[in-house]
């Protein structure tokens, strides 16, 4: 259970990584990335998965 | 000359006695019915027409005077890449080096880089006075790196005057920490006064951890923004507010936002053309919402007359541009170019320049107002007749451009004793290396279609011929002379042909606001 930032859609503007309660992202190469083991995904702490919500480009973040 | 039309901004510091009140600031007085001469708007107004502390904070300030743009420069820099909330003119993953508007930058700078660049600029461009935030998110979005570069500038730089940009929805929790760093310039984004319309251009925003979208989230925004404004005019921050005028969206909508700006104790209004085209890829441009024309701008610009004080000379600069508004010397300091640049912050240097800057500015306004003076104007029987006259100038205040070099024209309204400034169009460069580029002829045309004449330094034979079968008078007699006094002679010329019956006086049409990538005039804004 985890998400994955789809690099090339990732415009890197950083808006996701301060949000993560399971301090999973960090940046690579410009883009960000999230760690999977560390990601829940935000269940049991928010009511959606909160890069998810605050990610400005829709499609961005996706379920793997 | 008297600046008398100015009256309001007193008030403004009334209100910081009276915090957590809604000030009933006045902040009127624009004047665009000023007197002879007199610039666009209060903000150009000088040290006799407002109290010293906001003429302290706004003399040097190119954003919030009119006069001061022409003399002194600004830098953004571009540390604060996220944002809060979802804008429907906004794409910040277009970058293009020839693109110039907000939201787009090429370089994202982290605080360190970002203080090593303001103290590179500002030993390089001693008349480099104001260092802002503006993105390329939301200055506020990015508190930790935003208050870490004014921190630092503070220690290093404390001679900057430092501002921010923001979208409003987090202002209210930061406004103790803006005044901390005596930040004394906030520009607010405010579209909209009435959910139903903030819905149309503001999808969604991120708010106490949630994706709200629609009406509840428009109204979360709105209610942050007028709460943020009312909390920096009660402290005595200086604000602007500006607004993207959308056709069909916010265009009347925008004369109720400005009548609540002002109502809040706004100091400034800048109305701003949406920038809208399907390969910015933005929701508005896919969708094919068009921009306004330039007769649509001033239509509600005019509308707003009376209101808060209106900016008519922004240039949309980027959330990285470096220089006096309407160039951008970015290119000059790329990281890797500072990386090899001598720095030396000499504070004594940058204010004796600055005081020549200050002399040099106060002897060219006593140089206008005595020519206007001269020229008598003031008396002259005014019938209400306006008509709009585009001018190519190099600065100075006066008409001294060749039409050829022109990448923008500044607008005047004249009309029988008063010119007055309105706005800029950006054209694309007629003229390279001497040769005319005859395709960019029509677009040029097109940008000035609501002129009545073309005041130049000089003229070739080409463009003049088309300018003159377009119905816009190229004037190349008064090259070198001021310009107020310069448009107000030849309206006086012009009513004496119409009156003869040497010409009839027709009414233009309208002007084509420039839209997308700036490539015409790079080199020289370079340069």
């Amino acid at each position: 259970m985890a998400l994955k930032i789809i690099s090339s859609q990732c415009s890197g503007c950083s808006a996701c990584e301060p949000e993560c309660p399971n301090v999973a992202i960090r940046e690579k190469n410009g883009t960000f990335v999230i760690d999977p083991a560390k990601c829940t995904e935000c269940e049991g702490q928010f009511d959606s998965p909160q890069c998810l919500a605050v990610c400005p480009v829709d499609g961005c973040i996706k379920k793997v | 000359m008297s600046h008398t039309a100015f009256v309001s901004i007193g008030d403004l510091r009334r209100g910081k006695a009276a915090p957590g009140r809604v000030v009933e600031a006045a902040a009127g007085g624009c004047s665009t019915r000023g007197a002879a001469g007199k610039a666009s708007c209060g903000s150009s107004a000088g040290p006799d027409d407002m109290p010293p502390a906001i003429w302290e904070k706004v003399k040097n300030h190119p954003c919030y005077s009119e006069e001061a743009h022409h003399h002194y420069a600004r830098m953004h820099v571009a540390v604060a890449p996220a944002c809060n909330i979802q804008c429907n003119y906004c794409n910040r993953k277009y970058d293009c080096s020839n693109e110039s508007r907000p939201g787009v930058v090429s370089q994202k700078l982290t605080p360190d880089q970002a203080v090593k660049k303001v103290l590179a600029v500002a030993s390089e461009i001693p008349q480099m006075t104001v260092l802002g935030i503006a993105g390329p998110g939301d200055a506020l979005a990015n508190p930790a790196r935003t208050f870490e570069t004014f921190r630092r500038l503070n220690e290093h730089a404390p001679d900057i005057k430092l501002c921010l940009s923001t979208n409003g929805l987090a202002l209210p929790q930061y406004v103790d920490e803006i005044c901390r760093y005596d930040i004394d310039h906030v520009t607010i984004t405010i579209n909209m006064v009435d959910p139903v319309v903030g819905a149309k251009i503001h999808p969604w925003i991120f708010w106490d951890h949630r994706r709200v979208t629609g009406l509840e989230a428009a109204q979360i925004l709105h209610e942050q923004q007028m709460k943020g404004l009312e909390m920096l005019t009660s402290r005595g921050v200086l604000t602007k507010i500006n607004s993207v005028l959308i056709p069909g969206i916010n265009d009347a909508h925008l004369i109720d936002v400005n009548r609540e700006v002002k109502k809040r104790g706004a100091f400034l209004h800048n109305i701003m053309p949406l920038i809208s085209e399907p390969e910015h890829g933005t929701v508005f441009g896919l969708a094919g919402q068009r921009g306004p024309s330039a007769q649509e701008l001033k239509a509600v610009q005019d509308a707003c007359a009376g209101g808060a004080n209106l900016m008519r000379h922004c240039r949309q600069c980027r959330a990285d541009a470096v220089g006096l508004l309407g160039e951008d010397r970015s290119d000059e300091f790329t990281l890797d170019r500072i990386d090899r640049m001598e720095v030396v912050y000499d504070l004594d240097r940058r204010r004796a320049y600055q005081d020549k800057v200050e002399r040099e500015r106060q002897a060219q306004h006593q140089a206008k107002v005595d020519a206007l003076a001269e020229a008598g104007n003031a008396d002259a029987p005014d019938d209400g007749m306006r008509v709009l006259v585009a001018v190519a100038t190099e600065g100075h205040g006066k008409v001294n451009q060749h039409f050829g070099h022109a990448t923008e024209f500044q607008i005047y309204e004249v009309g029988a004793r008063s010119a007055v400034f309105v706005g800029h169009r950006r054209v694309d460069l007629y003229c390279r290396g001497g040769y005319g580029e005859d395709e960019q002829l029509p677009s040029i045309v097109h940008a000035i279609g609501d002129c009545h004449a073309v005041l130049v330094s000089k003229i070739g034979a080409c463009p003049r011929d088309e300018l003159t079968a377009a119905g816009i008078e190229p004037v190349d007699r008064y090259a070198h002379e001021f310009i107020e006094r310069a448009v107000l002679d030849w309206f006086s010329h012009y009513r004496q042909r119409v009156a003869r019956g040497a010409i009839v006086h027709q009414p233009r049409g309208d002007a084509r606001i420039r839209q997308g990538a700036y490539c015409g005039g790079t080199g020289v804004a370079a340069a």
